[in-house]
């Protein structure tokens, strides 16, 4: 059950928190063969299980989507929240205030955050929520077979909606410009860097946005790649338009990219994606820098990967309400409660 | 002339933010404070500044202190409402105005008083020119207090608590009703019948609006976690919770044990709640209808995926925005059936400000025990004006959390549970909850179909399997919900049903009922649904029951006949919504227009004939006063509401 979830160099080893990888797997994967998403859930369980993060102290949330679906597919032993489209931020928000020692894990869509969800997305950087935030970003909205996302790019041609006229939006520039202390881009198909990245937003004490390119084997095509979509349907005549996909291969850049390189990546549908690694001496804590970069990536078409913005003085949302040093969901009736003398104080204090 | 003694309303129209609810709460409370039985209600537009804005208030020895059409003694400082302020006085009323309004005096059959508001003001070398507006309103205050016998002193205690004892606005307030006073006692002449005389019926008693109370409840049941939305009219529920959980909940190393967080929308609100409820915290948060509207789709996840929450609706008349300031029982069938698909919701109907306090912790309990969002559904009227109460009373049951399983308990079943498993019978299963250690706590929650043990399910029986135990749930909630409060009257034949903050209006309608028809009435006020044993019981007795409620559809009878189809016939659906409170005519005028005398012929009829006069007295004892009226009688209703509970329930 486990080969649409490979595990690259999976061993019976035993970490510092005693525990084996298997550990932190989830349920195998429902999405599709060669889904970014399925490499993406295999990146958390590694750098959790070499970051010695004992599941239980982290908590996931997601919305609604494909990407939504994937905190099943990692993490058994840890809690679980798959709420609703776009709100993910506001339950994540709430359930982090029972146990402020717990770190939230949240993987979202473009069209979860993006479209949908956009305000809240907005507020939870602004709130530095204690949780890495991880936007699986396709372009595409995928249960629903299809259609564009905010994120996607102009002019792009899907099958049913014709050519989207309009500009995409960047995720990592909303979410720096919401004040979020942690931003960073990254590819499905770098996974070492996915899983760099993915530790140092674990490390982050507040909100870590990482925006993952992911590619949609399935919908984000233009209409040439659906031939071998049609091929497909006509073989398997008992099987509903919907019901079939085409088993594609997972892409992977072929070997790691240096500092400040740029590299051209095809994607399944053909069309090719240029990224480019973020310079050396590249300084994440100057915002304007920050800004300048991004400003400049979408000048050129570039899919500018690595951590953009870094701001580690800015304290988290629970450490903003000074609660008490026991998690709130620990405390009991003497806690909570006031006293009964004080209902005389109470009344005393009304006309 | 003959004096009417404690038994008028008064009717103050002015300039929306001119500082008149200052005013009009000092008169409010001094009466208070002489032992009369008041109630006041404001009447305000959608506005800031510059509408015009009314307050009224009734002052009834016998305790009946609902909203009432009557306009004995008007009081107008806004020209803009003049005339129709004018037009509205009850005939051998008495109408005061502020003397810089030139408009024509249009009745002869109202005592006319004019008021030098400005020279008043201008007299006064302590008010500082910029402050004079602000105080101007005093002026009708102190001639108020003379014409018609408000101690003064009382009146100092209504400034003093109002400026929370700040000496110098109490001062300059304070001397401007002097000044007021005396300036009536030498230049007007008393030309009508009303009098305010001391009375005793207030001893021991408070005076607060629903949403302070629901807010001091919610502390009481230990609110951790407060997600919220500024929304006329619940928004001063949770600038409430600000104010009182810091005095409340202080602890001496300074943190805290909650935190209350104002969200982007009410989805985010309701959303940031449900979080906080599903990770174990005792969460709420307070909205009104378009905001519980946006709160919808959150409310049918709770539900379904279980997760404890509180959700205040503090009801204003709508559809969409409607009119956002006058209050309504406009929200009930949505909240029932509130989310989609099959949903079916606990609701707690508080009917006064005691009750608010009450079931703002009582809610807590019941959302735990149950796991799913309970609804507080109260008014604008509750909520936002202010009531004679009894004092608060510290709760009477520990706090019930409901089935949760920590670590030991997880030991001690090996690791063995099912989230959604009905291992009692009752339809809950247990909890747990994120920063358990144990390695099997955790489940996975979602909005979709799930088995037992919360794994994703998209099977036919296991769906339905789950649906049936959230039905099973909801019939538990029965055993948990507060049970309704009888107000029965002997020789009654038939029933009124009602909830929520009619209640006044209600009890006085059932005494003229009484008094004036000979018809007799038990009347049962609905605290929860699922409707409770005591409801059937209630249903089962009278071949009519109106059932009575601030809506244009009968929103409850449309629920009980859903829920109870074999009494459905005898439903007489007395239904009213415009903004305003409830007042004891319409409920009067209405059960009139619906009343079939034929079904009371028989002995039935006969004997209530007979027994009119002797009746009376049974009436004045049970019915008559007003729950906020006197301590006394509140604790009779209560008992007499638990003695239906007892009965029944053997």
């Amino acid at each position: 059950m486990t080969e649409t979830l490979p595990v690259a160099g999976a061993t019976a080893n035993i970490n510092l928190a005693g525990l084996s990888k298997n550990d932190y797997r989830g349920a195998p994967s429902t999405l599709c063969q060669g889904c970014g998403h399925n490499s993406i859930s295999n990146q958390i369980v590694t750098a959790l299980y070499e970051m010695n993060i004992v599941p239980e102290n982290v908590v996931k949330f997601s919305g609604i989507g494909c990407s939504s679906k994937s905190p099943t597919y990692f993490l058994n032993r840890a809690f679980g929240f798959n709420s609703l489209h776009g709100r993910m931020p506001s339950i994540a928000t709430g359930a982090l205030f029972g146990d402020y020692t717990l770190k939230g894990v949240g993987v979202s869509g473009d069209g979860d955050s993006a479209s949908i969800g956009m305000g809240q997305f907005k507020h939870v950087m602004r709130r530095n929520v204690n949780m890495v935030y991880i936007v699986e970003n396709n372009g595409v909205y995928g249960l629903t077979k299809g259609q564009f996302s905010a994120t996607a790019d102009k002019g792009l041609k899907l099958k049913k909606q014709g050519e989207n006229p309009y500009m995409p939006v960047d995720i990592c520039m909303e979410a720096l410009v919401s004040n979020a202390t942690f931003v960073a881009r990254s590819f499905a198909g770098n996974p070492k860097q996915v899983k760099e990245l993915l530790k140092a937003a674990l490390s982050h004490d507040g909100i870590a946005l990482l925006d993952i390119i992911s590619p949609c084997v399935t919908f984000n095509n233009q209409v040439n790649a659906y031939h071998s979509y049609t091929w497909g349907k006509d073989h398997e005549e008992p099987l509903h338009e919907i019901s079939y996909i085409a088993p594609r291969n997972e892409i992977m850049l072929e070997n790691e990219m240096a500092e400040g390189e740029v590299r051209e990546v095809s994607m399944h549908d053909g069309s090719v994606v240029i990224l480019k690694n973020l310079e050396k001496g590249y300084d994440p804590a100057d915002r304007y820098a920050a800004l300048r970069v991004m400003e400049e990536a979408q000048r050129n078409n570039w899919m500018l990967t690595g951590l953009l913005y870094l701001d580690t003085s800015k304290p988290n949302l629970t450490s903003i309400y000074n609660l008490v040093d026991t998690p709130l969901n620990r405390l009991t009736e003497a806690d909570l409660r006031p006293a009964p003398d004080s209902i005389d104080r109470v009344n005393a204090l009304m006309f | 002339m003959n004096k009417i003694i404690n038994d008028f309303s008064i009717t103050v129209g002015t300039v929306n933010g001119s500082g008149s609810s200052t005013a009009n709460n000092t008169i409010l409370r001094a009466i208070f404070k002489m032992g009369i039985p008041v109630s006041g209600k404001n009447l305000f537009p959608s506005n800031i500044q510059g509408l015009p804005t009314w307050y009224t208030i009734r002052a009834n020895k016998d305790g009946f202190i609902a909203h009432n059409e009557q306009r004995d003694i008007v009081i107008a400082m806004n020209p803009n409402s003049f005339a129709r302020d004018l037009a509205s006085v009850t005939p051998g009323g008495a109408f005061y105005y502020a003397d810089d309004i030139k408009q024509p005096i249009t009745r002869a059959d109202v005592a006319i008083y004019p008021m030098p508001v400005k020279t008043i003001v201008r007299n006064d070398p302590n008010v500082p020119s910029d402050y004079r507006d602000h105080v101007s309103n005093m002026v009708y205050v102190g001639i108020l207090a003379q014409m018609i016998g408000i101690d003064i002193e009382k009146m100092y205690a209504a400034l003093d608590f109002h400026f929370k004892k700040k000496q110098k606005p109490i001062d300059m307030n304070f001397n401007i009703i002097k000044a007021g006073a005396e300036w009536a006692k030498t230049n007007l002449e008393k030309k009508d019948s009303f009098y305010l005389e001391p009375m005793n019926k207030t001893d021991g008693l408070i005076m607060a609006d629903g949403n302070m109370a629901g807010a001091l409840g919610a502390i009481y049941g230990g609110v951790q976690f407060v997600g919220w939305y500024p929304i006329t009219p619940a928004t001063s529920l949770a600038e409430s919770l600000n104010d009182y959980l810091p005095q409340l909940r202080k602890r001496e190393d300074g943190k805290h044990t909650y935190a209350v967080v104002q969200a982007e929308d009410e989805l985010a609100a309701l959303g940031m709640s449900i979080g906080a409820g599903w990770s174990g915290l005792r969460a709420m948060t307070s909205t009104s209808g378009p905001g519980l509207s946006l709160m919808t789709e959150f409310a049918g996840l709770a539900y379904y995926a279980e997760v404890p929450v509180v959700i205040w609706d503090v009801q204003r008349i709508g559809p969409s925005t409607g009119l956002p300031t006058r209050t309504s029982q406009g929200d009930l069938t949505f909240t029932y059936f509130i989310g989609h698909g099959d949903s079916q919701s606990v609701i707690l109907l508080p009917g006064d400000v005691y009750e608010c306090f009450e079931f703002g912790w009582k809610s807590f309990d019941i959302a735990e025990r149950i796991q799913t969002p309970v609804f507080v559904l109260s008014d604008l009227d509750m909520g936002m004006n202010q009531w004679i109460s009894k004092p608060f009373k510290y709760p009477d049951t520990p706090m019930d959390r409901g089935k949760i399983l920590l670590e030991s308990d997880l030991e001690e079943l090996k690791g063995n549970w099912g989230r959604y498993a009905d291992t009692d019978g009752d339809g809950i299963g247990f909890r747990t909850f994120p920063g358990n250690k144990h390695p099997m706590s955790s489940y996975f929650t979602r909005g979709t179909g799930h088995d037992d043990h919360a794994k994703y399910s998209e099977e036919a029986d296991v769906y339905l399997n789950n649906m049936d135990r959230l039905k099973r749930k909801h019939v538990t909630a029965k055993e948990y919900v507060p049970a309704p409060v009888l107000h029965a009257m002997k020789g009654a034949t038939v029933g009124i049903l009602a909830y929520g903050s009619t209640e006044a209006a209600i009890l006085e309608a059932q005494h003229q009922l009484d008094k004036e028809y000979g018809i007799k009435t038990d009347f049962l006020r609905i605290r929860a649904l699922p409707c409770t044993r005591e409801v059937d019981a209630f249903l089962a007795k009278y071949d009519q029951i109106f059932i009575v409620e601030m809506n244009r559809d009968g929103q409850m009878a449309q629920i009980l006949m859903t829920e109870y189809p074999q009494y459905a016939p005898n439903f007489k659906v007395v239904a009213y919504g415009d903004g305003m409170p409830a007042s004891a005519k319409w409920v009067r005028e209405g059960i009139l227009a619906k009343y079939e005398s034929r079904k009371a012929v028989g002995g039935k009829q006969k004997a209530a004939g007979n027994m009119k006069k002797a009746a009376k007295k049974v009436v004045a004892k049970k019915a008559a006063p007003a729950k906020k009226a006197s301590a006394k009688k509140v604790t009779k209703k209560a008992v007499a509401g638990k003695t239906v509970k007892k009965a029944k329930r053997k």
